[in-house]
Formats: C-alpha cells, structure tokens, sequence
C-alpha cells in the first residue's frame, strides 16, 4: 500500500520513515541476548525474526510450551508483540511463526507436512520473483507445490523450489549459523581428519578449556557461560552449554563441566571442527585463597553446585521469610548466594514434612478452641492421643485484601501409635468471617 | 593378660579394617554422645566415609518424617555443607532448624527420578569437604550403594540415605542387602510424659538393624534437641494419663 492511500484511509496517521540498518542492529543484539538466555545456537532469520535450535534446552524451561510462552511474554512485557513457533524444522517454524493467528504455536514431532500443507507459499522463503511466478501458474498453498512433481519445476524455476521444500520437511539439513559478537572469546580448532571417539573429544576439550584460560587471564576476566560448538561432517552441529554459578577461570573446574557431558555428542561421521566460545564473561580478579598462616581453608563448593546445575538438576538454598503462614515462611535462593545468616525464631514445633496442598480431614472437636478428638485422615481414624494448641495464624492483610479476617487456628496432636500430626481449622471457630471452619491436616512431625 | 588380648584384639580390628577399605580407617567417627549407643560401635560412633541407611517405621516408610530428621541431626553435627539431594520437595525446613541445621549450611538438589538422585549424591560424596551427603530414596540396589560407598571412602564424606517409598507394603525392600555400613529405622513412639497436658518430647524406637563388623541393638530415644543431640528415654511407653488433651491460652 502507498503512503497516500493510506493517509486517504486513516485519519492521523503518522508516518515513519524505514531504517533498516537500525532494525537489523536492534535484531541483531535480540539476537545475542536470545543466545545468551536460551539457546547456544541462535541467529537472525530473515528480516524480522530469529531463529533458535531450542533441542535439549527446552526442558530447562519448563517444556516447549513454557518456553514459548515465557519468551512471548518477555517480548511483551518490552511492549513487543512477538510470535513464537516451536516445529521439526527451521523451515516450517519460519512458517507457521508467520502465519499463526495465535501468538504461540507448537508443532509436534513429526506433524510438519501437516502443519504447512495450507499455508501460502510467500512462506517457503523462496525469492519475490519465483513466488510470484508460481502465483501466476496458479499455485497458492505449499501443499499444492509439494504434490506437484519436482522435475517439471525445476526445469522451469532451478533448483531453489526443491531445496527449501526439502529444508521445510527435513529430507536436507539445514544448520543455523550461531550469531557471534566481535568481543566474545573463542578458541577452535579444526582437525584434518574427523574425530569421534570420546576420548580424542575429551583431549581436545582439555586443550581449547587451556587456549580460552590463558586468553581469558591476559584479560583478567571469568567467564559464566560457555559453549562449546561441534560441527560435524555432515554438516550439523550440536552445541553444550555450560554455566557457572560464580565467574570462572579454573582449567580443571571447566574441564570437567565439558567432560561430564561428552557422552552426549553424537559424533555422527565424524567432528570436523570444535569451537570453545565464552558468551557472558565477567571481570575476575586473582586473589589469595589459601595461605600457610591459616590453615584449613573454607571449602569452595560451587563447582559441585555447577556440576548439578549444567546436569538439569535444581539447586537450590532455603532462607526464612518473615511470615507466619507456614508455606510462605520458606524461600528459595540460589545456591551460591551469599550466606544469609539468620532462622526462623519460632518456639512452637515445626513439622518435618508439610504437604504442598493441607489435607481436608473429619475432625471431632468442641468449639471454639479445643483440639480434636479424633479425626480421619485419608479414610483412616485416628483417636487423638494428646494435643497442643491452638496457634493463631492471620491472614497478611497488609498484602492481600482478601486475607483481612482469615485466621487459621493450628493444634499438634498426637495418636495412639505416638504418630503426631499438625492440624489446621480455617476460622477461629466463632466468626464465620474469619473462615470455613473445615479442618486441615497440613504436615507430619516425626 | 587382659590388656595382652586387648592389644591383639585391637591389633587384628586395625588389619580387617584396612583389608575393607582404605578411607574408612583414618576418617573417625561422630560419636552420639550416648554412651550406650556408641559403645556397640567398632569405631565409637557413626563411621565418617561410609553409607548409612534410615528408614521409618510404620506410616513412616511413606512420610520419613522421623528418618529424615534423625539424619538431620546427625548432619548437624558434622562440620562443613551439608548437601541434601531429592525428588519430593516435601521437607519444612523450620523443623529441620529447630534441630539445629542451620539453613546456610544445606544446599538442595532436587531432581526428577531416582537416579538423578543417586548420580548427585555420587558426585556429591566423591568432591570431598562437605560434612555429609543426604539422599531421600525409594531403591537402593546393592550396585548403586556400591558405587556410593566406594566415593564415600574415597573421600571420608559420611553418606546417608533415607529410605522413603510409595507405599507402606513396599517397605520389606529393606531387607535387600545394600552395600551400606549400618543400616536403623526410626519409629516413632509417644511422646516424654508431661506432668501437665501436652505433648512432650519426641520418642523414637531406634533399631540398629545392620552393622558391618558389630551388633544390632535396639534403644528408645528422645528425639534430636536444638543441636541434634538424642538421649536414651527413660520414659515407657504405657501412660496412665489418659486426659492428655490440652488447651494453651496466650
């Protein structure tokens, strides 16, 4: 559409001029920062979008549908409107990216001819001229082209068609060529002949972890991210990623974050080139750890926190949070964070196992504020040996509006068998405002 | 005499020692602090560079609430971090506290199955430094506890498992032999009587149900203190007091 065709249609309308140089630049460094966050090979597709090989990190996410709508919803919250397909292939991603109504799609497995058989062909990224010439002969759905045989097209329009239908369903490999900055440090090495034993692989990790050490001393840096690139023979590449949780210049340390995962390269035909990049670095300095005057040092243990993070594991610390709703007075740090210090300063016991959702259970008991007499738990009748209680738990009003008279009375009891169990009633047993009165069973004591 | 047959007799435990292994002998022990309880102890106490085994009893072998707070005290008496490795993130850490495991010394390793947990707490045991390693597991089969006792000796880590399955009829897996150095179970009993209503102190069975080179025992325990310490029960089971119930104003 023209500009004054436009202005003729929309009142006010304001017009921009196009800066292309501006928009790769800004989709260039999205790309980086997609790279940096999600995957190790990602790249700029086209003129407006990127493209990632999400295999194996989508889980770390939360499944493909997490992911999706985790990075849909990080373009959001920048006032992006971005759409985001997760498929077999580059080709039908680039696809249904562009063609879906909704703002997240996912393909599955294997569902790729069915997915793109509708859809119009300007999405086969051939050249302006081929899709309009295939217009013309009145091809209009990638479906339609797909069924029509190869030969008579590629003697009218060369082999392009035939290529990007073979990228789209998978039949010829179609690698993306990771983003790079100028300024990350890499060290590669390429071998004249391939490799793929493990133990070759492991030599030559050991060896680009020393090259990338002894760059990154000269600069006085560590690094938190580092990939490393197998380029195959066959033209594939896998990448492994490793993160670590504190600024890192530790031959051995990186070594064995690399080694721990060799096993997971195919090595196919053979690797032709490997390629150690560090993506985020840090400034790190060198400093004194052990000294002959004090002797034995604190133990540094955040390569073993490492070693669980880069294996898919949750790591994790707990700290007190200032809350006397049980759920709420737990949070979760990061392992390496600093050292916090302080506890919970509760005098009452505190159960060892407290189940995610409080239990419904019967209870027999004397209002307002007596414990139990026996309740049933899971179909089974406990008698209520002996009890403690009640402890007044309020609502935090002061956060949430709805919480302003809730009350949870809390009693500890204990059963014939000395099993002891620590029991909730919702409302202080009076004020039908405070709570339904139902009775919980929230945790076990041991 | 007496102290001749002493000296051979300690002189023939120190080379049966070394034949089991080469970690076990130079890393000490933690004794309880009950003299009764480690009197029946080659070593005088909870052997460091070795795998120990707690499980529940009763409802316990579901919820290992009493299993996982005995091996929190005892971890708390151990120097150095304290790695805890699971797959049900189940565990309130305030009761953990009160037991005297301090919230900065433990890092969590959560994973999806089983053998994720075994893999950590490998890794775990085999980087040395750390106080002790702490796995909630369902199986433990005799390869697996190999492995682990093997790294526990390596680097004179204690190593500890607790026992916890899906079902309380699953729970005669464990009576399998696992490679582990002692295995207990931990029951819970009622509580110390109070003379006033209430619940008092914890009461634990605790059944030494396998111990390499030594004897099974088993005790009535006051459950872990404020720095995971037990002490022998004088308190029996049968109480009179029947009016347990209470009420606690304020």
């Amino acid at each position: 559409m023209q500009a004054a065709k436009a202005q003729a249609l929309f009142k006010g309308l304001t017009l921009l001029d196009a800066d292309p140089v501006a928009d790769a630049e800004a989709l260039r460094r999205i790309a980086l920062w997609a790279l940096m966050v999600y995957s190790p090979i990602a790249s700029v597709d086209a003129l407006d979008g990127l493209v990632l090989d999400t295999e194996g990190a989508d889980h770390l996410q939360g499944g493909e549908n997490a992911m999706i709508t985790r990075i849909a919803n990080q373009f959001w919250a920048k006032g992006l409107t971005a759409k985001v397909a997760v498929a077999d292939t580059w080709g039908a991603a680039h696809a249904c990216a562009r063609s879906a109504t909704r703002n997240t799609v996912v393909v599955p497995r294997g569902e790729t001819v069915r997915a793109t058989e509708r859809l119009p062909i300007s999405l086969l990224r051939l050249p302006t001229k081929i899709v309009s010439d295939l217009h013309t002969l009145g091809f209009q759905t990638i479906g339609e082209l797909s069924a029509t045989p190869r030969a008579p097209l590629a003697l009218r329009f060369g082999p392009e068609i035939g290529r990007r239908l073979d990228h789209m369903y998978g039949r010829l490999p179609e690698p993306i060529e990771p983003i790079r900055a100028s300024e990350w440090i890499e060290a590669s090495r390429a071998f004249a002949e391939p490799i793929g034993a493990p133990e070759t692989i492991n030599k030559y990790v050991g060896r680009l972890v020393s090259q990338l050490v002894a760059e990154l001393q000269r600069r006085s840096l560590g690094v938190r991210r580092t990939d490393l690139l197998v380029e195959k023979v066959d033209g594939t590449r896998q990448a492994i990623r490793a993160g670590t949780a504190k600024p890192a210049r530790d031959v051995a340390w990186l070594t064995k974050l690399f080694r721990d995962r060799t096993e997971t390269i195919e090595p196919g035909f053979g690797i032709e080139k490997l390629t150690l990049v560090a993506v985020m670095t840090e400034p790190l300095e060198e400093e004194q750890r052990s000294s002959s005057l004090v002797g034995g040092a604190v133990e540094d243990i955040t390569p073993l926190i490492d070693m669980f993070g880069n294996r898919g594991q949750r790591v994790y610390r707990l700290a007190a949070v200032a809350s006397d709703v049980p759920e709420r007075s737990v949070r979760r740090l990061q392992a390496a964070a600093e050292e916090i210090g302080e506890k919970w300063v509760h005098h009452w016991p505190r159960p060892v196992r407290l189940l995610h959702c409080p239990d419904r259970i019967e209870a027999i008991a004397l209002l307002p504020d007596h414990p139990p007499a026996s309740i049933t738990w899971r179909g089974k009748r406990h008698r209520v040996r002996r009890a403690d209680g009640p402890e007044r738990v309020f609502g935090e009003w002061w956060l949430r509006d709805s919480e302003l008279a809730a009350v949870r009375d809390y009693f500890v009891i204990e059963n014939d068998a000395g099993e002891r169990f620590w029991i909730f009633r919702s409302g202080d047993g009076v004020d039908p405002q405070t709570g339904s009165h139902a009775w919980f069973l929230h945790g076990i004591f041991a | 005499m007496s102290a001749a047959r002493e000296h051979i007799l300690a002189d023939l435990r120190e080379r049966i020692a070394s034949l089991q292994g080469v970690g076990v002998k130079g890393a000490g022990s933690l004794p309880f602090g009950v003299a009764e309880i480690d009197r029946i102890f080659p070593c005088g106490g909870l052997a460091y560079g070795a795998l120990h085994e707690f499980a529940g009893g009763g409802s316990g072998t579901v919820d290992g609430a009493a299993a996982a707070l005995f091996a929190a005290g005892v971890a708390a008496r151990t120097p150095g971090k304290i790695v805890w490795c699971l797959t049900r993130p189940d565990l309130f850490f305030p009761a953990l506290a009160q037991a005297g495991l301090h919230p900065d010394r433990v890092i969590f390793v959560e994973g999806d199955k089983d053998e994720d947990v075994l893999s950590s707490m490998e890794e775990a045991l085999g980087y040395g430094g750390l106080g002790a390693v702490v796995g909630e597991l369902v199986r433990l089969p005799m390869v697996a506890s190999r492995r682990l006792q093997l790294a526990a000796e390596r680097t004179g880590t204690m190593g500890i498992v607790v026992r916890r399955w899906r079902r309380q009829i699953e729970a005669n897996d464990f009576g399998q032999p696992t490679a582990s150095l002692t295995r207990w179970r931990v029951s819970v009993l009622p509580s110390e009587p109070l003379p006033v209503p209430g619940i008092g102190r914890a009461r634990w069975l605790l059944e030494l149900i396998r111990s390499r080179a030594g004897e099974c025992a088993e005790f009535e325990i006051g459950a872990c203190d404020g720095q995971g310490r037990i002490h022998i029960s004088a308190g029996s089971g049968n109480r009179s007091n029947s009016s347990g119930l209470s009420r606690h104003t304020g």
